[in-house]
């Protein structure tokens, strides 16, 4: 039906004066697992209250399943399962009470699966919500989420304040999830390991400014980095399209360059190094050189105007 | 017919290449034999918890290069017939593990000339006739 299940055109939301979210035209296609990164305080969990309808967005406009945000009927809303940050609960419900709770707001209602997400995180039916440990707390949040069966998942930091065994719990159920197929499930996360292990697209915001939407494996292969040797110390560079990083060591040059043509490789072997070497990069230290580029750093005007350096909005 | 795959996040290579690796390595050792039913999809993905997409595609690359094939409706085999890569594949593949060798050979501070002996002395060992067809 819809190729999208999110879309948003030029969103832009302000807090008073202060600019949280800019211009942000975000596609997300059906059947999808799309990883939203960007640092603390970029605007990630802002753009989701809008897509959800929770937030009005300053001008802009945002679709979510084919319906204006602001104006979601609750049978779409019934569609959407969202999972806020910080996994919040009431404290004084077990997990019978709360199952009570939120399954009258669903047409749908999964108890097997419900049961099925609590047991990966190895919650005890008996406890009280306030006495449960965070990785218990967010396992009976992703249940609650999860059993409505909702045709998108929108799970805001889910990894938040999680140890290692909740973690990979969350990542299994994520897994389990996707057995109804079709579903779409959008995550933001700042641990690139389960960017890495989930995510097939990503988004990447960057002080209110989307700078990356495209597959997890264009992003990989569109940033790339070199390591030139010279015989005494380096020269000093000339200007280089897409160099988003530069680390200058006695005898070596180490490149972070995005989208490198035929052109920025001429320009690197004119620079009179002894050997112009690619070498491989994580996909953490990409994303590193890519968000907190020491030349961005000092340059983050430049760098503002370039919205979408890697990828390209439909 | 459970397969030993171990893959690891914050590698240089990206998942579904590292899978494609070891399959392709386990049926070169012959750990997987012409024929062998593999895991579907699905339950690869939940095995090494990541995301089923990832796990189809690199399926989907292996059945297009001749390692596996898919019958309709049965599941995913090991195929029956030796993998054919395309020629571009052939040097692509020959070439990271030339460069592999090379940047090691320099590092240990070897010349190109013993390099290159070193390697006849390998190709020699382990393929006796090739210099005589």
């Amino acid at each position: 039906m819809n190729d999208y299940v999110i879309r948003t055109e030029h969103l832009t939301r302000y807090f008073g004066a202060k600019r949280v979210v800019y211009d942000l035209n975000l596609s997300v296609q059906h059947g999808s697992i799309f990883g939203f990164l960007g640092r603390n305080g970029s605007g990630k969990t802002t753009t989701l209250r809008i897509i959800l309808g929770l937030l009005a967005p300053t001008w802009g406009s945002s679709r979510l399943l084919g319906y204006d945000s602001q104006e979601l009927p609750p049978e779409v809303r019934a569609r959407v399962g969202y999972l806020a940050e910080g996994h919040p609960v009431h404290g004084w419900m077990r997990v019978k009470d709360a199952q009570a709770y939120q399954s009258r707001f669903y047409p749908k209602w999964n108890r097997e699966l419900f049961h099925t997400v609590l047991e990966f995180f190895r919650v005890d039916p008996k406890t009280r919500a306030r006495h449960m440990s965070r990785g218990e707390r967010a396992g009976l949040c992703l249940a609650m989420t999860l059993a409505p069966e909702p045709d998108l998942l929108i799970l805001d930091d889910p990894a938040i304040g999680l140890d290692p065994v909740a973690r990979r719990s969350l990542l299994e159920s994520m897994v389990y999830a996707t057995r109804q197929s079709d579903r779409t499930i959008i995550f933001s996360s700042h641990l690139l390991a389960d960017i890495e292990r989930m995510a097939d697209h990503i988004a990447v915001l960057d002080y209110s400014v989307l700078r990356a939407q495209c597959s997890l494996e264009t992003f990989r292969s569109c940033v790339q980095q070199f390591v030139l040797r010279f015989e005494d110390a380096p020269p000093k560079l000339p200007p280089i399209r897409g160099l988003i990083q530069c680390i200058p060591q006695a005898k070596t040059l180490r490149l972070t360059i995005v989208n490198v043509t035929r052109d920025t490789r001429a320009t690197l072997q004119r620079l009179g190094a002894q050997a112009v070497d690619e070498t491989p990069i994580t996909l953490e230290d990409a994303f590193v050189s890519y968000m907190g580029g020491t030349l961005q750093a000092a340059r983050p005007a430049e760098f503002a105007g370039q919205t979408q350096v890697v990828g390209g909005v439909q | 017919m459970p397969l030993d795959i171990v893959i690891t996040t914050g590698s240089t290579a990206p998942i579904y290449r590292q899978i494609a690796d070891q399959i392709c390595r386990a049926i070169a050792m012959g750990e997987l034999v012409p024929g062998e039913q593999i895991p579907s999809v699905r339950a690869l993905a939940e095995q090494l918890v990541i995301n089923p997409n990832t796990v189809a595609r690199t399926y989907a690359d292996l059945i297009r290069e001749g390692a596996l094939e898919a019958q309709k409706g049965k599941g995913v085999f090991v195929a029956r017939r030796r993998p054919v890569f395309t020629k571009a594949e052939r040097l692509r593949r020959l070439d990271a593990v030339l460069d592999a060798f090379v940047n090691e050979g320099i590092h240990l501070s070897f010349s190109a000339r013993e390099m290159c002996e070193a390697l006849e002395r390998k190709l020699a060992e382990l393929i006796p006739t090739s210099s005589e067809e």
